[in-house]
């Protein structure tokens, strides 16, 4: 086994490069899957059948097949019904995006789900209407499940996005494997790719204990 | 003020009020009693539409509240609640769970609304809580916040569901003090309560409830001194 990492040296500027592209689409997707998953998170918990069942079949649907399927499909299969040439972002967007926003919304659920019940009864015993109660009153509770909850997700998210290479979207992942095929050595692209990515996830591990600390701290 | 027709409530299949008629004149304090289970939580819950009834009318000033397009919010404005566990607003401290409502639902200007709260707060006597959060307050203090919160909105009525019931018993008292200060100043209660002894001494009418039916109801001395029912008695002589 003979390691030589002096054969990347000139690769490194085009693998770093990939960071900026992952980034770029992992911050897209974790904000639609925000949006997204909010506004299905509401949709669960209201009384309404008709809201209720489109969020949860939604949410089955998305956690119960694999992520990389609902890549394919987005890339491969829908555009091959439309006619339609689908740009690698978009793709890669969408599929983390919809994806994400199914395990979000069922994070909010949880952490609103989980705030006493009786905090709902008092403020409707108040006369509180339930945009306020909402906002003002459960909103601030749960928000301190729900926040260290969604940072695990953001981490997992861009774990994850390494997928999107094998739809030729040119991440961090993608380019080592470009570098190795060039080279024809794989473990020092592929390694250095690693080391990237564990970086990212400490960084936001790191942001993400902070967050909870705060969290905890706020009893 | 409140009167109540063939109030019936059921969850499912479980009939758990049955045929409830009374009225609460304007002044009044009600003390309910009976067994647990026997549908207290239930009957008050429903005055305020926490519940909402299965059948039979509850009018408010001669207006059918139980109404499909009654709007429940303007409702429960006029009608203050007590709950056993107090759910104060843990984000909040004192002052701002008592001015909290005041100010979101009946707009009430923020200097307005603290001026009351504060004046509410010293009435509980909680001077010197006022900017404490609830995680830092001994139950009796929540409770007597929980009060202040529930004056707040000014209401016509007040209902209490075992406000004393979490309590460790030290505390029972200054909380059934403020209750005795709050229907010596004419508040109109609906007090569901185990403390006999405040029963007989503030309520002027006792209300029995036994399986979701009203038993009985009568003024405080004869119903504890000469109960009517064999069902009132068999409960008295259990709790007395
Ligand atoms: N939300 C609900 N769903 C189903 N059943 C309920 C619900 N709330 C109450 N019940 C049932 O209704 C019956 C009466 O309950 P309620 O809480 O009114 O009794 P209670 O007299 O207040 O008792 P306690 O003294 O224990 O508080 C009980 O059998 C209870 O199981
Ligand atoms: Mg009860």
């Amino acid at each position: 086994m003979n390691l030589d990492f002096s054969q990347i040296v000139p690769s490194i500027p085009f693998i770093l490069e990939g960071i900026g592209a992952t980034l770029k689409f992992v911050s897209v997707s974790i904000l639609l899957g925000l949006i997204l998953g909010t506004i299905f998170a509401l949709c669960k918990i209201s009384n309404k059948k008709w809201l209720k069942w489109p969020a949860d079949a939604y949410t089955s649907i998305f956690r119960g097949t694999p992520l990389i399927l609902q890549l394919m499909i987005i890339h491969y299969a829908v555009p091959q019904l439309f006619q339609y040439d689908i740009p690698v972002f978009l793709s890669a967007v969408l599929a983390f995006g919809l994806n994400s926003a199914a395990y979000v919304s069922e994070i909010i659920r949880a952490g609103i789900m989980a705030v006493d019940k009786g905090q709902v009864e008092a403020a409707e015993a108040l006369g509180v209407a339930y945009r306020p109660m909402m906002l003002n009153i459960i909103l601030p509770q749960a928000i301190k499940n729900i926040l260290p909850a969604l940072m695990n997700e953001f981490i997992s998210l861009t774990k994850e996005s390494a997928l999107v290479s094998t739809i030729g979207y040119l991440d961090i992942m993608r380019r080592a494997e470009i570098v190795g095929s060039q080279l024809y050595r794989n473990f020092e692209p592929l390694l250095f790719a690693g080391l990237i990515y564990w970086v990212m996830v400490f960084i936001l591990s790191t942001i993400g204990r902070w967050v909870e600390r705060r969290m905890r701290h706020s009893d | 003020m409140i009167k109540i027709n063939n109030l019936s409530k059921s969850f499912s299949d479980n009939l758990v009020l049955e045929n409830i008629t009374t009225t609460i004149e304007h002044g009044e304090v009600v003390a309910v009693i009976g067994p647990s289970g026997s549908g207290k939580s239930t009957f008050l819950r429903c005055i305020n539409l926490l519940e909402s009834p299965s059948s039979g009318q509850i009018l408010l000033h001669e207006m059918d509240i139980t109404k499909p397009k009654i709007n429940k919010l303007e409702i429960r404005k006029n009608i203050g609640m007590v709950f056993q566990h107090f759910h104060l607003f843990p984000h909040m401290t004192a002052f701002e769970n008592v001015m909290y409502a005041p100010m979101k639902v009946k707009h009430q200007k923020r200097g307005e609304a603290e001026k009351i709260a504060k004046e509410l707060l010293i009435k509980v006597g909680l001077t010197e809580k006022m900017d404490t959060y609830p995680n830092r307050l001994s139950g009796g203090q929540k409770q007597r916040v929980a009060i202040a919160r529930a004056l707040a909105m000014e209401p016509e009525i007040m209902l209490f569901d075992e406000p004393t019931s979490a309590l460790d018993p030290e505390m029972v008292k200054e909380v059934l003090d403020v209750m005795k200060d709050l229907a010596k100043s004419g508040m109109t209660m609906v007090v569901v309560t185990h403390e006999m002894n405040f029963a007989k001494e503030v309520a002027d009418r006792i209300i029995f409830m036994d399986g979701g039916q009203l038993i009985e109801e009568g003024e405080p001395i004869s119903f504890f001194d000469n109960p009517q029912t064999k069902r009132a008695g068999d409960f008295l002589a259990k709790v007395l």
